[in-house]
């Protein structure tokens, strides 16, 4: 067997000891691959992450015929709070926060390899699995991010007129903050179901509900703001549930809707809830594992 | 020679014709049976589906905290809206969607061999053989909503609107069903067709909206070229607005060129498939 020019073995071969593999290394070679899985299929992506700017067409013009209706029967110009304009710059925003937070096929492809034994390959291998997949996520995003910039680029600047200008440089890394939290929450959230494949054999429906609550609860289809008034406390529960923090409430950081002490508290809770899943992440995984059985090659 | 599309055997072949009728009954039958055996399965199925439903409702409900319209719609006009969707979904849901997702699918491994070779028409086989049960609870949901919405209407519809409705609710599926199989079918030259729900999720999206709510330099587009090039602006809107404003002078210039559009989809479709075929090279070894 011949190896490629550019084969460099793992482990170096001159030392007689048997050789740790630098752990920086697998990483930067894991994302290497997924990067490079990525892109083999970049036309299929381009053409997605367009579409995926269709449905806030729908939401424009939808919005404009309600705000329309509302400002003709009682001369209002607001519905929670939001004008218009800051409720299109919402859902603009909310594309960015899912951007980051959503992870699709995570879960189902762990709980796939648990229910048909691929898993083992992680755990005979020095490989960590959660650490694979995340690193396999970052390599999915960034490429998705160098693709998407275009398109993104393109709707914001066609839609700059529905922002009032950039924020202040405060509330831009708040934004950039929770941002980078909403990833890793997204993250470790979805994993952790995927996870739970070590004891149930089918997580699909699990995963339709999370998905239904996220749609509804995260502020990815309305601002949670519109459930304020409602009864049972509908607005207090989902506010204090973690889901928000997936689309709502960077969209609000930026639009300025969480300002002063409500930020700095806001971006601690989601500091607070994405720790929590990054621990109950590590806890199902070593419980399942310890779970785990495999059999067969 | 036998034609590879339409399943008819040239005159060498046996003037075997199948029945229909009988082997849709067949198919759904078998899918009954099916998703009987697997019990818990189609009850999970049923309740999800049902609480997208319920969550889409909910959502308008919500909307309609702070307005007493959306674009010319009441609340009860626009459930009438939602209800039609929710009706041509299930349907689709229920007849085609497995069916052409599992075509695609087919055609990439090279599984499409067997459905060629069978003696029936394969667009029919492949469009209809598996029927997803569970999905119907959609069209009992969107009946309820609509006997619901019916009722608190200042006026109910006439008996020709309601006797034109069941009609142009088909009409509607039709037309998705076209753009469907369309579109699965590309995957003959596409290869992986990963894209095709979102793509499909995403023309569709359009449909779900009153027509009304496109207007403006960048609407009037849209709704011309969601109603003309692409029609499933009517798939909607055409059945919803004959119970929700039977009285509009815009309705009838629409139900006439609605059927003109299902019947121009369907055939678009039917040569897409054809061509589609005709390009179709086994996968399997």
């Amino acid at each position: 067997m011949s190896l490629p020019a550019n084969y460099a073995p793992e482990f170096d071969a001159s030392d007689h000891s048997p050789a740790r593999p630098n752990r920086l290394r697998i990483w930067a070679t894991m994302l290497r691959i997924s990067i490079e899985e990525r892109l083999v299929y970049r036309g299929d992506f381009a053409l997605g992450t367009l579409m995926r700017f269709l449905p806030l067409l729908t939401q424009v013009f939808m919005w404009s015929a309600i705000f329309y209706a509302v400002r003709r029967a009682d001369g209002a110009s607001t519905i929670a709070g939001f004008t218009y304009e800051e409720m299109i710059a919402y859902y603009l925003l909310t594309q960015v926060s899912r951007a980051f937070s959503s992870m699709p096929g995570l879960a189902s492809v762990i709980a796939l390899q648990i229910r048909n034994g691929e898993i083992k390959k992680y755990l005979i291998q020095p490989v960590d699995l959660i650490g694979f997949l995340l690193l396999s996520r970052i390599a999915h995003k960034l490429v998705y991010y160098v693709v998407a910039a275009g398109p993104f680029a393109l709707v914001f600047y066609l839609c700059r007129d529905y922002f009032s200008g950039w924020p202040d440089a405060t509330t831009i890394l708040a934004f950039l903050a929770s941002l980078v939290m909403a990833f890793i929450m997204g993250f470790f959230m979805e994993a952790t179901l995927g996870l739970l494949g070590f004891w149930l054999l089918e997580v699909s429906s699990l995963l339709f509900i999370y998905m239904l609550f996220t749609f509804f609860f995260s502020g990815h289809m309305f601002p949670i703001d519109m459930l304020d008034g409602l009864p049972w406390h509908l607005g207090t529960i989902v506010r204090a549930i973690p889901l928000q923090y997936l689309a709502y409430f960077p969209a609000a950081v930026f639009l300025g809707k969480i300002q002063g002490a409500d930020l700095a508290w806001g971006l601690g809770l989601q500091l607070f809830w994405t720790v929590t899943f990054i621990v109950l992440c590590r806890v199902t995984f070593n419980l399942g594992v310890r779970r785990y059985s495999g059999y067969g090659g | 020679m036998r034609d590879i599309a339409t399943g008819t055997m040239g005159e060498s072949g046996s003037p075997f014709r199948p029945s229909y009728g009988k082997v849709f009954f067949t198919f759904a039958r078998n899918s009954l049976v099916r998703d009987m055996t697997f019990r818990s399965n189609f009850i999970i199925e049923s309740i999800t589906s049902l609480s997208w439903m319920a969550m889409n409702l909910a959502y308008y409900i919500l909307i309609y905290q702070f307005t007493v319209s959306i674009a010319g719609w009441s609340k009860m006009e626009y459930f009438l809206f939602l209800a039609t969707t929710l009706f041509v979904n299930a349907i689709v849901q229920a007849l085609f969607m497995p069916n052409c997702e599992e075509f695609s699918e087919l055609i990439r491994t090279g599984g499409l061999d067997f459905a060629l070779l069978k003696p029936i028409d394969t667009q029919f086989l492949v469009s209809l053989h598996k029927i997803n049960w569970s999905s119907l609870w959609g069209a009992l949901f969107a009946a309820g909503l609509m006997g619901y919405a019916l009722w608190f209407l200042p006026e109910m519809p006439g008996p020709v609107a309601f006797l034109l409705y069941p009609f142009y609710l088909a009409c509607g599926v039709a037309i998705m069903y076209s753009l469907m199989i369309s579109l699965a079918a590309t995957s003959v030259w596409l290869g992986r067709n990963q894209t095709l729900y979102d793509f499909w999720f995403y023309i569709t999206n359009f449909s779900r909206y009153p027509l009304e709510i496109y207007r403006g330099a960048v609407g009037d587009p849209i709704r011309v070229l969601f109603t003309f090039i692409i029609p499933v602006l009517i798939v909607v809107n055409v059945p919803a607005r004959l119970l929700a404003k039977p009285l509009d002078g815009q309705n009838w210039p629409l139900a006439v060129f609605a059927l003109f559009a299902t019947a121009a989809s369907l055939w678009l479709s039917r040569l897409v498939f054809t061509k589609a075929m005709r390009s179709y090279r086994s996968a399997s070894s």
